[in-house]
């Protein structure tokens, strides 16, 4: 019978020694394995007189335990070294840039018509359209500005060669829909509209959103109301100061414009001029066949590139329109 | 409008601060764009006399005056101006005064002789521009009186922007009633006596179209000096109010226009023949104007001739040929009434805006001729003499426009306005501004004064109440309205749909003009006709586009030329197009996509965006809409590349279009990195159909993989159909995963590599049933193209 305190310590000195698995897996089956050492000694233990196996045998099982217990201590170590080389060979920078494809961006101006729409459409607004190519009808006699008005100057029409023309402003949309709906309506109306100008502060071609509201009590105090509260929430300003201020259009009376008070790191703007509105005109909804004794109306007309240009600085209204990518990827 | 405060101050007294005046102003609908002093500060300008003037020795332009500034002090002063001369009253800037440009003058030697300070032109007292003489102030002038009290120069002007409705504002006395109105308080009229004829000398005046011109007042006058200077208050006035000076009896005309309102117009009698008639122009007959300009006229066009022919264009501009000159003597002063509708768009038709056009269209006073004419003679005679002849005035009365009364119902303050105002204040503001109110309870009478055109239904009169009582006063308040749910077309949130798929994508949106250059419609839709404006901005913008992909090609050559060489980019909009004879206007998608596929980028190979790429993002479009049932077919499209060009089709319906652009054109444009173009047809999208969900399957599915060799001709969606198709009800998945050509097949054969994916809802499908299905769909495939299975 040998010596299982030599073999617990031959064995741990191997088990020390083993630097890989596969080392430390021939130890085990040199000492514990079918044919290993202690395994062996266990097997030859009936050769021994009777009264010495219980001790022979109690001593094999605790040299057992304790190589196995080794082995799997070193095994548990060598292990988490394995891994640990492992992570480290498979750092990356995390700096480097991602992969793929990169998002694009919707055009300034389509984000300042969403962000409008989006806030009227929470009141119940709902969102109308119309032609671009209009007849002189929708856009200017049924809104009360028959031909000899000079109304008429104030918008550069173009026109085209069978007496139509491009619409001037988003404003036939309301006729449009007032002649084949019945009240009440709440509508905006996001839209193209065309002028026969053309310089560093006027596009031929620009957007307006046209809000209508069509019911039997509504007031100009209403109308203020809900623009006042339009515009806080547009530029995100709860303070934000608005005042109305009379004005003409030949489709509403009475008739304002809105001026506001911007709040930047500048400080407090001067008054800025953002929409015109008013009560819809009584001949307005009289071309439309809607009773005017019984229903009233409002209407606003926001001009989208004013609002943008306000909202995100844009100092030149024909960036708008250039399309440059290092320009629109800013939104 | 412009209008000066003092000369305002004549007519209305307002003891508020001018800016305050202008806040006022504005905040009742008369928008001050700016208020500006009259003239800039300066200091150490007095009124002198010209006492002798004799040639500077040592320069030719040059004069040594001996200067009388007042006080008993007489200096000498070196001046270059020609009209210096012996006795002019002049503006003389003493040493140490500073000019309104920041000049401190100094005593100076001026070519070896001494100059006690400067002799002043227009221009040096910041005056106007003219700079080619001495300012001549009147003999009057009291002499060491500084020029800002004599020239009355501590005044501002009101620059005042006035909507097309108030054309009673176009003038100080318009202004006037505004103030008085806004202020509380009332207006000085400046009396205007009649002016008693001295001869009885007449000049005949014939209305032949009194629906155009209901009243025409003219006066004669003769033995005027028509060269007499304008006194320098009128033309101060005139020039604050923006109204250059001409000559004393065309200042006079233009000065009462100011004042009243009323636009007029003086002739030289002596050149008119027989008598005044107010006609229609003759086809044929032409016009020399007063700007030089000749227009032919036409039977619409009103005018004023005499015996032989046209003299003015009727409330527009006088004729050259009868105009008061320096030399006239005799003159025929014409004060008329022109009704607006007659006048509308004359103006505009013959490119001729002038002041009087710009009254007229709006609207004067059909009751001020009589006023406006005797004003003008009296400073007529002052200025130039002369023997005014009676008044004489031509009317129609029955086409003289009458004021009606209107029904006001102060209840409908509150009603359409939402602000309290009691009837009796109401009253008092409408009073205030000159309107009539017969009151009975709840209930108003209101007839409109003559010089208001804009007052015509209730909701007008409503406006004046809400405006004087002020904007500001009207409470915010939020409608109590009927709640409805939206319904809408549903386009609104498609377009989103739309826009957020494509941002994702990578596409960045783009606003183009709808309008395009007729070589650009050619090029980019050949097939389609445009639809032309007749006032295009320029040739370049002529045309409405036939398709977004001209806007889209120049984006993309706006930024490859800025060295931003992957563009993706599209655009929601409308495009025209002429269709047997009928404009059609549709929604479409455009698109345009070129460079590479993904941004430059590390470990990854790069590769240019082809007709695949986009094919799936379009895909990724319809699938967002919910639209599933799609087929894609090879098409001819002139700007596309012929091979390598599709239409897409939905439930049967051609809704869009994508191809390579034609190289051809790529090449024409600049655009040799070439392009993936394609357009959608919006408005023929079928709605999106409800999703009706189809049950999981929990039982295991068997993938089989094949490559079949066919014809190259031969459609891929067709083979994929066909073995769809075979294949029945167990197949779950169809996937195409290669196609090839070269080795191995024949030169004309390419081989597609699908997979079939099987599985079944109520059991685990065996070998023998998949085998059995996939024997099917090789003998479908072999029958209807003779596909072969690549071993």
């Amino acid at each position: 019978m040998s010596d299982t305190h030599g073999i617990i310590e031959s064995a741990a000195a191997e088990v020390a020694a083993a630097d890989t698995l596969d080392v430390l897996d021939a130890v085990r089956v040199k000492y514990l394995g079918k044919k290993g050492t202690l395994t062996e000694q266990l097997k030859n233990l009936g050769k021994l007189p009777a009264d010495e196996r219980p001790e022979a045998g109690r001593l094999i099982n605790v040299a057992k335990k304790a190589v196995a217990s080794a082995i799997e201590q070193r095994r548990g170590a060598l292990e988490t070294a394995q891994l640990d080389a492992e992570l480290a060979r498979a750092h990356i920078d995390v700096t480097l840039p991602g992969r793929g494809a990169s998002i694009g961006a919707a055009h300034p101006i389509s984000l300042t018509m969403s962000r409008i729409e989006n806030l009227f459409v929470k009141w119940g607004f709902e969102v109308c359209d119309g032609p671009e190519v209009e007849d002189d009808y929708h856009n200017f006699e049924a809104l009360n500005i028959p031909a000899h008005h000079p109304a008429r100057a104030m918008h550069d029409t173009f026109y085209f060669g069978d007496g139509r023309l491009l619409r001037t402003h988003t404003s036939p949309v309301q006729v449009r829909v007032m002649e084949s709906r019945k009240p009440p309506l709440r509508i905006i109306a996001p839209g193209r509209v065309y002028r026969c100008d053309y310089d560093q502060t006027h596009s031929p071609m620009f957007h307006q959103v046209e809000g209508l509201l069509i019911d039997t009590h509504v007031t100009m105090g209403d109308l203020k109301g809900v623009l006042q509260a339009f515009l806080r929430e547009f530029f995100g300003q709860d303070e934000l100061l608005m005042r109305f201020r009379p004005s003409y259009f030949p489709f509403t009376e009475p008739s304002a414009e809105v001026d506001i008070k911007l709040e930047s790191e500048h400080g407090i703007s001067n008054w800025l001029e953002v929409l015109g509105c008013g009560m819809v005109h009584p001949k307005v909804l009289a071309n439309v066949g809607i009773d005017s004794t019984r229903y009233k109306g409002f209407a606003f007309g926001l001009g989208v590139e004013r609002l943008a240009m306000l909202r995100y600085g844009v100092a030149d209204l024909r960036m708008f329109f250039e399309n440059d990518l290092q320009f629109l990827r800013q939104f | 409008m412009k209008v000066s405060a003092l000369w305002l101050s004549e007519w209305v007294s307002f003891e508020l601060p001018n800016s305050e005046l202008a806040d006022r102003l504005t905040m009742a609908g008369l928008e001050v764009d700016s208020l500006e002093p009259v003239a800039p500060p300066m200091a150490g300008v007095s009124v002198a006399k010209v006492l002798e003037s004799v040639a500077h020795e040592n320069a030719d332009k040059l004069s040594r005056c001996r200067v009388d500034i007042g006080a008993g002090e007489i200096v000498d002063v070196v001046c270059g101006a020609p009209n210096v001369r012996p006795g002019l009253h002049v503006a003389y800037a003493a040493p140490g005064a500073t000019l309104p440009d920041g000049r401190i003058i100094k005593h100076a030697v001026i070519r070896d002789v001494a100059s006690a300070g400067m002799l002043c032109s227009a221009a040096e007292l910041g005056l106007g521009d003219d700079s080619s003489g001495l300012l001549e102030l009147a003999d009057d002038a009291p002499i060491g009186t500084s020029i800002e009290d004599f020239l009355q120069l501590n005044d501002d002007v009101f620059d005042i922007e006035l909507t097309p409705n108030r054309g009673d504002c176009l003038s100080v006395i318009g202004i006037a009633r505004e103030v008085a109105a806004l202020t509380n308080t009332s207006m000085r009229e400046v009396a205007v006596p009649p002016v008693p004829a001295a001869t009885d000398d007449e000049f005949p005046i014939v209305i032949e179209v009194p629906q155009g011109c209901p009243r025409y007042a003219g006066r004669v006058i003769r033995n005027v000096n028509a060269a007499a200077p304008t006194p320098m208050w009128i033309r101060e006035r005139l020039r604050r109010c923006g109204i250059r000076t001409i000559s004393a009896v065309v200042d006079v005309t233009n000065y009462v226009m100011l004042e009243l309102g009323q636009p007029m117009h003086g002739f030289d009698l002596d050149r008119l023949h027989g008598g005044i008639y107010v006609r229609n122009g003759r086809a044929g007959e032409a016009l020399e104007l007063l700007d030089g300009e000749t227009v032919s006229l036409d039977s619409e066009t009103l005018v004023i001739a005499d015996n032989d022919q046209a003299v003015a264009l009727a409330g527009v501009m006088g004729g050259l040929r009868t105009g008061v000159e320096s030399h006239t003597t005799n003159i025929l002063l014409e004060s008329a009434y022109f009704d607006a509708i007659t006048l509308a768009g004359v103006a505009r038709r013959f490119r001729m805006h002038t002041d009087a056009s710009h009254r007229f269209e709006r609207g004067v006073d059909f009751s001020g001729q009589e006023r406006a004419i005797e004003r003008a003679s009296a400073m007529i005679i002052d200025i130039c003499g002369g023997t005014p002849g009676p008044l004489m005035v031509a009317e129609a009365t029955a086409l003289i426009p009458s004021r009606t009364t209107i029904d006001f119902h102060p209840k409908e303050i509150r009603t359409l306005i939402g602000v309290d105002v009691a009837a009796e204040s109401a009253r008092q503001m409408l009073e205030s501004l000159s309107c009539r109110v017969d009151a009975s309870g709840d209930h108003f009478e209101v007839t409109p004064p003559n010089f208001r055109f804009d007052l015509e239904l209730e909701a007008d009169l409503l406006e004046e109440v809400a405006r004087l009582n002020g904007y500001d006063n009207i409470p915010s308040t939020l409608p109590t309205t009927t709640l409805n749910l939206a319904h809408g077309s549903g386009r609104y949130e498609r377009d989103e749909r739309i826009r957020d798929t494509l941002i994702t994508q990578g596409y960045f949106e783009a606003i183009t003009y709808s309008f395009i250059a007729p070589a650009e419609a050619r090029i980019t839709a050949p097939d389609r006709q445009p639809f032309e404006l007749s006032n295009p901005i320029s040739g370049e913008m002529s045309v409405m586009r036939t398709s977004t992909w001209a806007g889209l090609l120049n984006v993309a050559l706006h930024n490859l030329n800025r060295q931003v060489d992957d563009v993706r980019i599209f655009e929601l909009g409308m495009i025209f197009e002429h269709v047997s004879d009928a404009l059609e206007q549709r929604h479409v998608l455009g698109g345009l996509a070129s460079g590479k596929v993904h941004p430059e980028q590390w470990g990854e190979a790069s590769k240019n965006i082809d007709f695949y790429d986009v094919k799936q993002e379009l895909e990724n479009i319809f699938s967002a809409l919910g639209l599933p049932r799609r087929t894609w077919l090879g098409v001819n499209d002139p700007a596309l590349h012929p091979g390598q060009s599709a239409s897409v089709e939905i439930d049967g319906r051609v809704v869009g279009k994508i191809g390579v652009l034609h190289p051809a054109l790529g090449r024409e444009l600049g655009l040799e990195q070439g392009a993936v173009l394609f357009e959608i047809e919006l408005d023929k999208l079928p709605l999106r159909t409800d999703i009706i969900y189809s049950p999981i399957s929990k039982f295991p599915s068997v993938r089989r993989d094949i490559s079949i060799i066919v014809d190259q001709a031969i459609a891929a969606t067709d083979v994929l159909g066909a073995a769809r198709r075979a294949a029945g009800d167990q197949l779950r998945d169809l996937q195409l995963f290669d196609e090839y050509r070269g080795q191995g097949i024949d030169s004309d054969k390419k081989s597609l590599t699908m997979g079939l994916i099987f599985q079944a809802h109520s059991s685990t499908l065996k070998d023998e049933e998949i085998e059995e299905t996939m024997e099917r769909v090789l003998l479908q495939l072999h029958d209807d193209f003779g596909g072969t299975l690549r071993k």
